[in-house]
Order: structure tokens, then C-alpha cells, then sequence
């Protein structure tokens, strides 16, 4: 599931970050932010306009992510981790 | 590097503290310039040590990564490494983290490790840390980093002592450097989470009070409401304390201007001293007051931590028209005056978002254009109401400044087709903890804005001003002249020559030639249509009657539209050259906002012409 579709709450894990063209920017940031395999992630709240953009929990720290950026964030229930 | 003196540059994910661990270590003793052509601020300052060397400490700007993404990174990537041209390179590095945010800070502290270098890391924010339960084992974080550590609390008296004894003490031997590559950057996150799993014990991974606040905050409806009182606050204070200011700065020189020109000999001289130098340092001073209650605010709403929660609420309506939520602060700022707005934007690191914000911002509805507006709506709409409740005058100035909002929207829209560089640009905005500001810290802040602004531009606006004041006074009037001598000057006959531009939008020569005079600063127009239409007394009440009689109302109509959207004032103009080192980009929104104030006063004009 990408992480831009996961459900507000709902507790997930990170399982990658895919580049949207070749050397992404994008996506090497969200990977040093630590968008890293097996990293808790979760959806805190979402923008009050068409909901975008996402507040992001990720670590000890709140990103807020637009719906394109969140999309390149693969994750997966933590139940299956 | 000689033994007395140490280069030491400060290193940081951004909102770890390391301005205010700066603040602390420096005090006043700060220089702020900008780095070799770009417009990325420099600081730096020193401080002497107990054993009597004197440091200089660089405040880098923050990043997440040294793989830099904008402007700023790059310096601070180039500056640790020792290539920035034109910088000496650091005799060690102080890399700060915040205690809370370890598993993000941490990975930088492992990327800098690997540049090679003497490195210190200072824990920042260790009051906050222990009243949250989090638990660190500095000797053994020390001991597997293999770098010294020290604890810190930039905010408090004395917090950075044990900072200063180690890096006043002898130079810490370096890590051997490292190749830099995606499989070793990938390689430190699992480091980062060994070095936690076994130093860094935390009951929770958010703080309570962030929790709680934010669910206000962010509330979708709650949260605008919150945002819209707080900017109603800011605007309140800006208009109940910083425009009195202005205006009694404005109102002590031209007394001032009075008292010395009694004591000079009438003459070109008194002229230049009272209307060009008094006139003109009132106007530039004026401007002072209003830009320190809005960046009190600013930097109050910054250092708590709420600004990008308010950038997080607009994001999307604001990327709409081709910004970032990070312009909203400088666009509302500049519904006082651009010129605070303009030099707000330098909390937008993206160089693209700055720009579109930096254009745009003068078509915000500045304070200075409503006595214009005050005076055309008084003179020519009718007091009357719509519907029973809405006053028809009510309604043009909400209006104008409605019209001044919608044509941003567009602009913006525009230059998002036009620019060249369409690709995505993101906004990957941290949410800090929420943190109490602190005195010292916005006291600074507000002294460095303060003092750009008197030192950069003073000089500027002051000799633009002398010019204008040169314009409208020579050639004097010839001997038995009738008219005001302003009608016999180089301004009037720019005016004159002006009217054939201007008449398609209604404007006569009087018009055209008090625009001169009001490119300098858009109140004064109405000083310059008294002078021109020769009214004396009470130029407001008098002058609406002259405009009444003069002007039509498509001419008055035009004007206003003329007003909302007209390349002004040259003090905006000279913030623009400033703050984006480019006449090109002055020259940019000089043309496109005459363009734009043509063609709508053109067909304000035409149309209400038509309709009459």
C-alpha cells in the first residue's frame, strides 16, 4: 500500500521508497528523513483542503508530506511485519 | 590557524536549537551578511573563551542531509567540507541534536563523522528530554560514536558551559573520512537505530503537549479558525501599534524638516533639506515600526513553532496557485506593507517558491494605498446602501482588495504555465514541538531585521527619494508664473508626456503627473493632487470637492484599479532588488504590474464609460 492511501490512525510500516523519475530528489530526502525499511509510520492528520497534505509521524518527528511526495512511500500493515 | 583563534562552524538538522545555542554563545556580537552572491544569509560571531582564545563560530544553515537539495544546503555541505570558496575551512565542527529527535538528528551526526573531521556533538534541549522521560547514556553515545559529547540547553543562562570548556579545550582527533555512496548512506539508519537501541531510553516517541495542541491546530475546521484569529490579532497590532508609530516618525521629521528650514535661506538648499532629506528619511523610517510589530509576530509565531502548522493548513490552496504554504505568512504581511513581506521570505528555502511569493507580494493591498483609496471613494461614490445593510463605499474597498488578492490567484496561475522549470517541488516541512519563544531570541531576530533594513536600504530609498524631490522641483517656476511650480518642473513635464499614455485609461496630465511623486511612496499622491489641483487648507475635504469637479467617474474608477494593481512603491522595488540580487527580477514585476494595472484600468475605464 502507498502511503498516501493508508487511513488516518492506522498504524503501518515502511517497506520502501520508490524513485518517481531517475534521481529523485524527492525520494533520496524522504529516505534520509528516515523513510527506511521497517520503520513505524503513521497517518496523524490530513490538510483541511481536499485532504492534502498529510502530517506524517515518522521516528520521534512530524512531517508534513503532500499526497505525490507520501506516494512514493511504500508500506505495509505491521500486523504482516 | 594560529594558536589564539579557533574556527569552529555549527552544524544541525533544522529546529535543533542551534540559533538559539548560537544566540547563547555570541550574544550581540553577531555579523549577518550574505554568502558570495546568493542570497543565503551569514552569520557569524565570536566569542572569547576562559583561557583567552578568541572563537568564531559560523551558524551554518540547518539541513537534513549534506546530499544537498537548495541554495542553502549547499553551502553548508560545501563549508564542512572545506570547498566553499572564499570560506576558511572549520578547525572543528559543532554539530548540534536535539535530545528529543534523536532518530532523525543522529543520522546527520553520522553523516558529518564521515567528512573526517574534529567533531563535537552537542545534546541540545536536555531540559526537555529529561522533563520527557528520555534517558540518555552520553558516556556510552560518546564512547560508540567515537566523538566527545556534551549536553546543552540552548535556552537557559549558562546552558552551553560545558560546551565552551570542551571546545576551548584541545581539538578532538578526527574520524578517518569516508566514501560517500547509496549503499553507506542507506547503512546509516541501521546505525543510528543500533547507537538508540543501546544509549537512549524514551517512554514515548511524541511529547504530550504537541499531541493535544495539534489536534486543535490541525482540526480542519478548529484550525482555520485558530489561524484566522491569530492573523486578526497580528493585523489588529500591526494597525493599533506600528502605524501610529509610522506615522508619528513620519509627522517628527516633517516638524523637524519645518524647525531647520527656518533657519536656512530660502532657496534650493532649504527645499532639498526639508521635502528631499527630511521628507524622504521620514518616509524610509516610517516604514520602521510597522516592519518590527510584523516581525515580532512572525518570529514569536516561528520560534513556537505554529508558522508551519499555519503552512501545513494553506498548503494546499496556496499550491493551487503555484506556491507553497510557506508563502502565506509574507503575503499576509504584505496586506501591511511588501516590504516586510519580501524579507519574510526567507523562511521559504525552495529558490522558485521564493520568487513566485517574492512577485506576487506587492499586489497584496499594502496600508500605504488607503489613503488614496479613501479619498477617490469619498470623493466619488455615493454614500448609499445596498440591500438596506451594505454601504456602497464598504463594498468598493472590499472590492479593491479583493481585486488585489484575485489578481495574485491569477498571476500566480500564469507564471505556474509559464515557468520553464515544471518540475515538482516538494514541500517535505517538518512540525517542530511546540516551544515556549524565547526573549533573547526574538530580540535578536527583530535587531537583524531592523538592521537590514536601515543599513541596505536606507541609502537606496533615501537617494530615490532625492531624486523624485530633484524631479518636482527643477527648472523652479519662471518669473510671474500662475500655476504651482511643480507644473513648470521636469515632473510635470513628464506628466504632460505621461497623458499620452495614460489618457486610453482616463487619467488627465494632473493625474499622471501626481503618480510620479507617488512612485516614491503611494500616500503621497494625494499631497500631489492638492499641490497640482492648487488646493490649500484642509486638503482632504477640500481636495475630494476638486476631484469631484475634475475628474469623471470612469477616471476615478480607473485610478483605484490603477492604484490596486500599479508597479509601487520604489522602497518595494529596492526590497526586491535586495533580497533576490537581480535587477531582472525588479524588472520583472516593475512590467508586470504596469501591464497588469493598464489593461484593468483600461477596461475599468472603458467599460464604466460605456455604461454611462
Amino acid at each position: 500500500m502507498r502511503l498516501s492511501d493508508l487511513p488516518q490512525g492506522a498504524p503501518a510500516v515502511v517497506d520502501r521508497v520508490d524513485d518517481a523519475h531517475v534521481s529523485d530528489p524527492i525520494a533520496q530526502r524522504l529516505r534520509d528523513l528516515g523513510f527506511v525499511d521497517g520503520e513505524p509510520v503513521r497517518v496523524v492528520a490530513v490538510g483541511p483542503m481536499g485532504g492534502d497534505p498529510l502530517l506524517i509521524q515518522i521516528g520521534f518527528t512530524r512531517f508534513a508530506l503532500r499526497r505525490a511526495e507520501a506516494a512514493r512511500v511504500t508500506v505495509r500493515s505491521e500486523l504482516v511485519a | 590557524m594560529s594558536a589564539s583563534t579557533l574556527r569552529i562552524a555549527l552544524v544541525g538538522n533544522p529546529n535543533c536549537g542551534k540559533t538559539a545555542l548560537f544566540n547563547q554563545l555570541t550574544g550581540g556580537r553577531q555579523k549577518v551578511a550574505n554568502y558570495a552572491g546568493v542570497t543565503v544569509e551569514r552569520k557569524e560571531g565570536r566569542f572569547t573563551a576562559p583561557s583567552g582564545r578568541v572563537l568564531h563560530i559560523l551558524d551554518l544553515p540547518g539541513t537534513y542531509s549534506l546530499e544537498a537539495n537548495s541554495p542553502d544546503e549547499q553551502i553548508t555541505r560545501d563549508v564542512c567540507a572545506g570547498n566553499f570558496p572564499g570560506e576558511a575551512v572549520p578547525d572543528l565542527i559543532v554539530c548540534v541534536a536535539d535530545a528529543t529527535n534523536l532518530r532523525l538528528h543522529l543520522r546527520f551526526v553520522l553523516e558529518v563523522k564521515r567528512l573526517g573531521r574534529p567533531v563535537v556533538l552537542a545534546l541540545n534541549m536536555m531540559d526537555t528530554a529529561r522533563q520527557r522521560g528520555i534517558v540518555i547514556d552520553v558516556p556510552e553515545l560518546q564512547r560508540r560514536l567515537g566523538m566527545p559529547v556534551v549536553e546543552t540547553v540552548a535556552v537557559k543562562r549558562g546552558g552551553a558551559r560545558g560546551l565552551i570548556e570542551r571546545v576551548d579545550g584541545e581539538v578532538p582527533t578526527a574520524a578517518p573520512a569516508q566514501a560517500d555512496d547509496a549503499a553507506s548512506r542507506a547503512e546509516l539508519h541501521a546505525q543510528v537505530r543500533e547507537l538508540l537501541a543501546s544509549t537512549v531510553s524514551m517512554p514515548r516517541t511524541t511529547a504530550v503537549l504537541d499531541d493535544a495542541l495539534d489536534r486543535w491546530a490541525l482540526h480542519p475546521v478548529f484550525g482555520l479558525a485558530i489561524l484566522a484569529v491569530v492573523m486578526f490579532l497580528v493585523f489588529q497590532a500591526v494597525y493599533a501599534a506600528g502605524k501610529p508609530m509610522s506615522d508619528l516618525i513620519g509627522g517628527g521629521f516633517g516638524w523637524v524638516g519645518e524647525h531647520v528650514a527656518v533657519l536656512m535661506p530660502a532657496g534650493p538648499l532649504q527645499s532639498l533639506v526639508v521635502n528631499g532629506l527630511f521628507g524622504g528619511l521620514g518616509t524610509v523610517i516610517g516604514f520602521l515600526p510597522v516592519i518590527l510589530v510584523l516581525f515580532l509576530f512572525i518570529l514569536t509565531l516561528e520560534e513556537s513553532g505554529y508558522l508551519p502548522r499555519a503552512a501545513f493548513l494553506l498548503d494546499r490552496l496556496m499550491l493551487s496557485v503555484g506556491l507553497t504554504g510557506r508563502s502565506f505568512i509574507p503575503l499576509l504581511s504584505s496586506f501591511a506593507c511588501a516590504i516586510p513581506g519580501i524579507m519574510g521570505t526567507r523562511s521559504i528555502q525552495d529558490p522558485r517558491d521564493r520568487l513566485a511569493t517574492i512577485l506576487i507580494a506587492p499586489l497584496m493591498t499594502c496600508s500605504a494605498r488607503l489613503p488614496v483609496y479613501a479619498l477617490l471613494i469619498g470623493a466619488f461614490i455615493p454614500m448609499r446602501y445596498v440591500f438596506g445593510v451594505f454601504n456602497l463605499q464598504g463594498i468598493v474597498l472590499f472590492s479593491l482588495y479583493l481585486a488585489g488578492i484575485l489578481g495574485a490567484m491569477a498571476v500566480g496561475w500564469v507564471m505556474k504555465r509559464l515557468r520553464r522549470d515544471k518540475s515538482e517541488h516538494a514541500l517535505l516541512m517538518e512540525l517542530p514541538s511546540y516551544r515556549m519563544p524565547k526573549v533573547r531570541d526574538v530580540a535578536i531576530g527583530l535587531y537583524e531585521r531592523g538592521a537590514i533594513f536601515m543599513k541596505r536600504l536606507t541609502g537606496v530609498i533615501l537617494g530615490l527619494t532625492v531624486l523624485m524631490w530633484f524631479l518636482s522641483t527643477f527648472p523652479a517656476a519662471p518669473a510671474g508664473a500662475t500655476g504651482p511650480a511643480i507644473n513648470y518642473s521636469f515632473a510635470g513635464y513628464i506628466g504632460r508626456g505621461l497623458q499620452y499614455i495614460f489618457a486610453p485609461i482616463g487619467f488627465n496630465w494632473q493625474v499622471s503627473l501626481a503618480l510620479i511623486p507617488a512612485f516614491a511612496a503611494r500616500e503621497t499622491a494625494v499631497a500631489a493632487l492638492a499641490t497640482v489641483y492648487l488646493v490649500g487648507g484642509d486638503a482632504a475635504g477640500g481636495l475630494g470637492h476638486a476631484l469631484a469637479g475634475q475628474l469623471s467617474l470612469a477616471s476615478a474608477l480607473s485610478l483605484l484599479v490603477w492604484f490596486a494593481y500599479a508597479p509601487q512603491c520604489m522602497s518595494t522595488l529596492a526590497v526586491i532588488r535586495r533580497e533576490t540580487n537581480s535587477w531582472r527580477n525588479v524588472a520583472i514585476s516593475f512590467s508586470y504590474m504596469f501591464a497588469l494595472a493598464y489593461a484593468a484600468s483600461f477596461l475599468v475605464y472603458q467599460v464604466t464609460r460605456w455604461l454611462s
